[in-house]
């Protein structure tokens, strides 16, 4: 599914200092029964977000209108648990185009690479100056700069840089996905396949 | 060079390597439910493009299906609609499709192995990340997202960077009530969720080779509770033994071939792994949560730790606790529990129901408790039914559902309510996991057993004197 380029990202953030995040927060279970990749922004954080009766619940940070922004910052071990790529569609569909943490689960993070929503890995150090910096003035602007692979306080000016794998970088900054590239390698494929053993 | 068993499988199926990218890697086998897939059949349509080998990719209804009245039209509209969507386009790709109330229908993960579409040395996907269970016969199985499924569908390939290499030993002779179930928490108790993030795991040691199939299957399956992407077990007789003669499985001719290449399958003297964990299976005793993630799992007769002890900050901790409304320093023992289920791809195979069963004989099921047995196939449920165990069940006050994923991840009716306990046999205590408000504990089948029959959190050791 097409999604928008990604290059340079300046945001202010919205803060979520919560350890071992995981996929059935983000999207719970019962959410899960369309057909078809829409709506799901709706119900990003869903328990978190609403109380039982459907109203909001003031205390999380979504409903906090001091926090807003394309940018979403997590504690560690963000996105464990189910491999339900809804959780990184509704992160994106929400208005999320980036996730800061000092760290990701492997099938969240490339869920996220797969759709177009950039995680972003820094040292727990620098997560933790980019929560005390959001905490003492929630409109601090962060700069997510792709082609250059850092990641920017842009009041400081302190930046750290970030890994990605170049041939992700490139989907990431031209749109492309995954299939693309497979479907032109097809011949390739099936050739290998009539070699193997199962 | 020496190489690991992963290394072996992985290298096999590398159709190529991109420069600064991941690896193509080929899939034997897929496996598809009705929850992941329709997303993905969408994309293949809006590309105008169709699946390149129908038949390595296998349907099965499960996530989102009843348990009772399997027989009657499915009441809710959404699961209706998805059920219909993936039975819709198996058939208009060309994919074997076991929807609900057909005889091969169950958990996508026990009906894979019990038809021999799992196979040693393969590669094989689905988008339910307890796609490691297929490891326990020496596969590489990991759970994808959607688009990947897609690109499967599309391509029979996915693009993965190779993942580092743990391997995890345990030696030594397991305790009285001490099941595959416990090894796998204690685990993860001790390497916590994060624990194996970026690595697939090899599991060795004696604890492992003398294990069933089963057994090692619900090991496996957890692999991803600790951050794995998957982990794998070295094929040797008792996995062959299980593999031969299913209904997939390679005949003749194609077995030997088959069969040749299972036995390569191991790990060289000298391989090396970038971690290695060695544990003593006689420490191990029977598990329990009592946290909101697979790790905070402690021996049942052990106090709830410190937030010192626990992966996460202070104010993880007690957001958990909190929500679970436990303490520090309590027992678990004694702990009122108000829901059980017994079921999932993780202990929903039919010797977690001999285990059950063994326990629970001549004794009733406590008055207060609601019990949800639920087989993870109708094979199992057929098992079940065979063996004589319904008979034992029925006599002690049980009644048994019928196949599905149920109240592993509520997304069907088998919701545990708000503020209420439940001992789950599955393999995820989050927040809400079990239903809005759910607070689960999971444990084994022997643990919820005791639990079945007392009401309370009880030690399963307790209870007989002689445990299967
Ligand atoms: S039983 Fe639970 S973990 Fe297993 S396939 Fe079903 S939902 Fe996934």
């Amino acid at each position: 599914m097409a999604y928008d380029k990604f290059t340079v990202l300046r945001s202010a953030a919205v803060p979520l200092p919560i350890e071992n995040v995981d996929t059935d927060q983000i999207i719970p279970a019962r959410f899960l029964k369309a057909t078809e990749r829409v709506g799901f922004g709706d119900n990003l954080f869903r328990d978190w977000r609403y109380n039982a009766d459907n109203t909001p619940k003031a205390d999380f940070v979504l409903n906090n209108p001091t926090y807003s922004g394309k940018i979403l910052v997590g504690g560690k071990n963000f996105g464990s648990g189910s491999s339900r790529e809804h959780a990184a569609w509704a992160i994106y569909d929400y208005g999320f185009r980036c996730v800061i943490s000092s760290f990701f689960a492997d099938i969240f993070k490339n869920n996220c690479l797969n759709i177009g929503v950039l995680p972003v890995q820094v040292s727990p150090e620098f997560a933790e100056k980019i929560f005390t910096a959001i905490h003492a003035n929630p409109k601090t602007e962060i700069e997510v700069n792709l082609p250059e692979q850092t990641v920017t306080l842009v009041s400081t000016g302190e930046k750290e840089s970030f890994d990605i794998s170049p041939y992700k970088k490139e989907n990431l900054m031209n749109g492309f996905d995954d299939i693309d590239y497979l479907l032109n390698i097809k011949s390739d494929i099936e050739e290998f396949a009539s070699q193997l053993p199962l | 060079m020496s190489k690991t068993l992963f290394d072996k499988v992985w290298d096999k199926h590398v159709v190529r390597k991109i420069e600064g990218g991941p690896d193509v890697l080929f899939i034997d086998r897929h496996l598809i439910h009705e929850v992941t897939s329709p997303v993905a059949f969408l994309g293949l349509k809006s590309r105008n493009i169709g699946v390149l080998y129908p038949n390595r990719t296998f349907a099965t209804a499960d996530h989102n299906t009843p348990t009772i009245n399997q027989h009657l039209p499915v009441a809710d509209p959404l699961s209706a609609n998805q059920l219909q969507a993936l039975e819709t386009n198996s058939k208009q790709y060309g994919i074997s499709h076991w929807g609900l109330g057909h005889q091969k229908n169950g958990i996508v993960h026990v009906v894979g192995p019990e038809y021999g579409i799992t196979q040693p040395g393969a590669t094989i996907v689905c988008g339910d990340s307890h796609t490691s269970t297929h490891g326990a016969f020496g596969a590489i199985a990991f759970g994808i997202g959607t688009s990947e499924v897609e690109m499967v569908l599309a391509t029979q390939c996915i693009m993965q960077p190779k993942p580092k290499k743990m391997r995890i030993n345990v030696n030594g002779k397991l305790g009285k009530g001490v099941t595959p179930k416990d090894v796998a928490l204690f685990i993860i108790s001790q390497l916590t969720t994060s624990g194996a993030t970026g690595y697939f795991v090899e599991y060795a040691g004696d604890v492992f080779e003398n294990m069933t199939m089963e057994g090692r299957m619900t090991v496996c399956n957890l692999s991803i509770e600790m951050g794995a992407r998957g982990g794998m077990i070295a094929p040797d007789e008792t996995t062959i033994n299980y593999v031969k003669g299913r209904e997939f499985s390679p005949k003749g001719e194609a077995w030997d071939k088959a069969l040749a290449y299972y036995k390569t399958l191991k790990t060289d003297a000298d391989a090396v792994f970038d971690k290695e964990y060695t544990f003593d299976g006689a420490s191990i005793e029977p598990m329990i949560t009592y946290g909101t993630n697979p790790g905070m799992g402690m021996g049942i007769s052990h106090e709830i730790p410190d937030a010192a002890h626990v992966e996460g900050g202070a104010a993880t901790y007690e957001k958990s606790l909190g929500y679970m409304g436990f303490h520090e320093g309590e027992s678990m023992i004694g702990k009122k529990v108000d829901f059980v289920f017994v079921g999932s791809c993780t202990n929903g195979r039919i010797e977690d129901f001999r285990a059950f069963t063994s326990l629970v004989k001549g004794k009733h099921k406590a008055d207060d408790v609601t019990v949800w047995l639920v087989p993870g196939s109708h094979i199992v449920e057929s098992q079940i039914k065979e063996e004589g165990l319904l008979d034992i069940l029925t006599e002690a006050g049980f009644v048994l559902r019928q196949p599905g994923c149920s109240a592993c991840l509520a997304m069907n009716d088998d919701k545990v309510p708000a503020g209420k306990y439940a001992v789950s046999t599955s393999n995820r205590n989050f927040e809400g996991r079990q239903g809005p408000g759910a607070r689960t504990m999971l444990a084994s089948p022997l643990v919820a057993a005791a639990a079945a029959v007392t009401g309370k959190v009880t030690d399963p050791r307790t209870l007989i004197e002689e445990l299967v």
